[in-house]
């Protein structure tokens, strides 16, 4: 009993930090919290939320979220299938959708999202998650315009989660990256839910072919990651870069012949561990996996 | 007589206040090798820096620039403008309303750097807030030097031959104003790649007919290369990193960096190590036209 209101008073704690707001460029803001960043696009037709963090997160969510608009949530997008990206949907919408039926919030998603939420197979089923999300695209991308704006959805397969999107504000000038992008720690490569690494080499790269950096090489288009902070192209050239190379030394180390144990030993990501956090050994060992498992 | 006395105490500034307003030109008679013709594959003489830096530098190939073109354009740090290319205007903002001095404005010749020193007792911005070449930097007086700190730096060099600062690294300088001579000491920290702070230091002289031209640049392609790949050394790979050690007749472990390299001690490791009779490499390398290779 003890040690469950010590949890309880240690989720809450986490909770009471207020989420911060920061105006990106154009009608884009991000929003700051413990369980990751979350992007708001406002206008006078109402506002779009890229990931919804968690349940518990939801009042300090739309606190920040009033801080700029007082009008109804009408799109969310959910980037993956993480909890910390859609587990706040319905929380959010009931504090910050509209009750009038033609104005009913669309929670759109890859359909992959919604596919793995279902499926007893890959873990626990998630039907509440999966109850939330009411709208599917499997054609990329998938666009819509929206406060002036066009909005458009493009799914990065096989990545993070082979469910992934990142969501470019095109008028705006900013992506919002999800996953796929975290300048702060070690991407996580999620193969059981149909990450790889050469997808998420392929998206950054995709990132960065969408992106147009200002003058020498800064600012320009803005990258909102999924978690960490605000960033542009030169951010997400130093995490390509991270993650090409380690790639590049996992495969020659496969071409060697060494085990995942070997690899492991000989740490590979030594020289990028003091910048990154996670655990290399996990990071590596998803690289190895991922490179093994491809067909030559 | 009195009302004169309290009025010229009136026009006196509270604190110390120089005015680091002109023209400067470099000066490079200290690190000039490094700083003009550029520093050599794998020198990494006189930096603090860590294992995970030394492998770093290790991996860094320098067609990564010629092949990843996001990397073409890009300036140097704050924290490195100060070393190479340096011809620097200053200027500065007097609010008219009080006189107070609100902040220092840099203009570098590399890459047309601008950067914006406050002094209106800013906060910086929060951590969360994007980084820039030039980083937030905000100064205060202590005496007749000013010290400015600058946070929310993106990643870059510490060297420009592959040694990393990170973008987590504070930089504090130190800027000295002797006459017609600029003095800034530098020192950085780098929880990520130093193990102790890196402390250098780069001179000016004042140049009233200094012009600083436009800089300009456009980024293309120059080596056809599959699109994602990134250039770079496997570990253990890299053949150019001893030739700074041969070319210069020095220790090839005192090349390798790191704290205990950079103290007077570090000789008694190096028994029986003897200089070069003579130095043939960029020997008179104070100015950008008297460098000689050989």
């Amino acid at each position: 009993m003890k040690l469950l209101t010590f949890a309880i008073l240690l989720c809450g704690s986490a909770w009471a930090q207020e989420v911060q707001v920061f105006p990106v460029q154009g009608n884009v803001s991000m929003l700051v919290g413990p369980g990751g960043n979350v992007t708001v696009q406002t206008g006078k037709e109402g506002i779009v939320v890229v990931d919804t963090q968690t349940a518990a997160a939801a009042p300090q969510v739309m606190a920040a979220i009033r801080k700029l608009s007082d009008t109804p949530i009408i799109w969310v997008i959910n980037t993956s299938l993480d909890a910390d990206h859609i587990s706040g949907n319905e929380a959010l919408l009931r504090l910050g959708g509209s009750t009038e039926a033609s104005l009913r919030a669309r929670v759109i998603a890859h359909e992959n999202v919604l596919n793995r939420l279902v499926a007893s197979g890959s873990g626990q089923a998630r039907v509440s998650d999966a109850a939330s999300i009411n709208d599917t695209y499997f054609k990329s991308p998938k666009d819509f315009l929206f406060n002036g704006e066009p909005v458009m959805i493009y799914h990065m397969p096989a990545a993070h989660t082979d469910g992934d999107s990142i969501v470019l504000f095109r008028r705006s000038d900013v992506i919002s990256s999800g996953d796929i992008f975290t300048p702060d720690r070690y991407p996580v490569i999620d193969l059981p839910n149909g990450g790889s690494v050469q997808g998420l080499i392929d998206a950054l790269n995709r990132i960065l072919e969408m992106a147009v950096a200002g003058k020498y090489q800064e600012g320009g288009t803005f990258v909102i990651p999924g978690h960490g902070r605000l960033c542009d192209e030169a951010d997400v050239v130093e995490f390509r870069d991270m993650v090409t190379i380690i790639r590049d030394r996992v495969q020659d180390m496969i071409k060697k012949g060494m085990t995942l144990d070997q690899v492991k030993a000989a740490k590979p990501s030594r020289d990028y561990d003091t910048q990154y956090r996670g655990t290399p050994d996990v990071f590596v060992e998803a690289i190895y996996k991922s490179l093994s498992a491809r067909k030559p | 007589m009195s009302k004169l006395a309290a009025l010229m105490l009136l026009s006196l500034p509270v604190f110390a206040q120089v005015d680091f307003s002109g023209e400067w030109a470099p000066l490079y008679h200290e690190n000039g090798p490094e700083r003009l013709p550029g520093p050599e594959l794998g020198d990494y003489t006189e930096l603090p820096i860590n294992d995970a830096a030394r492998l770093r530098a290790d991996s860094w190939d320098a067609d990564r620039i010629s092949v990843v073109e996001q990397y073409q354009c890009r300036p140097h740090g704050s924290d490195y403008a100060l070393r190479g290319l340096g011809n620097m205007r200053v200027s500065r903002d007097i609010d008219p309303a009080t006189q107070r001095l609100m902040a220092f404005h840099t203009h570098m010749l590399a890459w047309d750097s601008d950067r914006t020193i406050y002094m209106d007792g800013r906060a910086h911005p929060p951590e969360y807030a994007n980084h820039t070449w030039q980083g937030f930097s905000t100064a205060v007086w202590e005496g007749n030097m000013l010290t400015v700190t600058t946070t929310h730096l993106k990643e870059n060099y510490l060297r420009r031959n592959g040694v990393p600062r990170s973008d987590q690294a504070t930089a504090t300088e130190h800027w000295m104003r002797h006459g017609d001579y600029l003095t800034v000491v530098t020192v950085i920290d780098d929880p990520v790649f130093l193990t102790e702070p890196l402390v250098r230091s780069d001179n000016w002289y004042l140049d009233p007919g200094q012009h600083i031209g436009v800089f300009g640049c456009e980024h293309a392609p120059e080596l056809p290369k599959p699109e994602g790949v990134v250039p770079h050394h496997l570990p253990g790979t890299n053949p150019y990193l001893r030739e700074v050690s041969e070319w210069y007749g020095l220790p090839y472990e005192a090349t390798r960096g790191g704290a205990e390299t950079l103290y007077p001690e570090y000789r008694l490791k190096l028994n029986g190590y003897k200089a070069p009779p003579k130095c043939d490499r960029y020997c008179t390398c104070t100015t950008l036209f008297d460098c000689q290779l050989r």
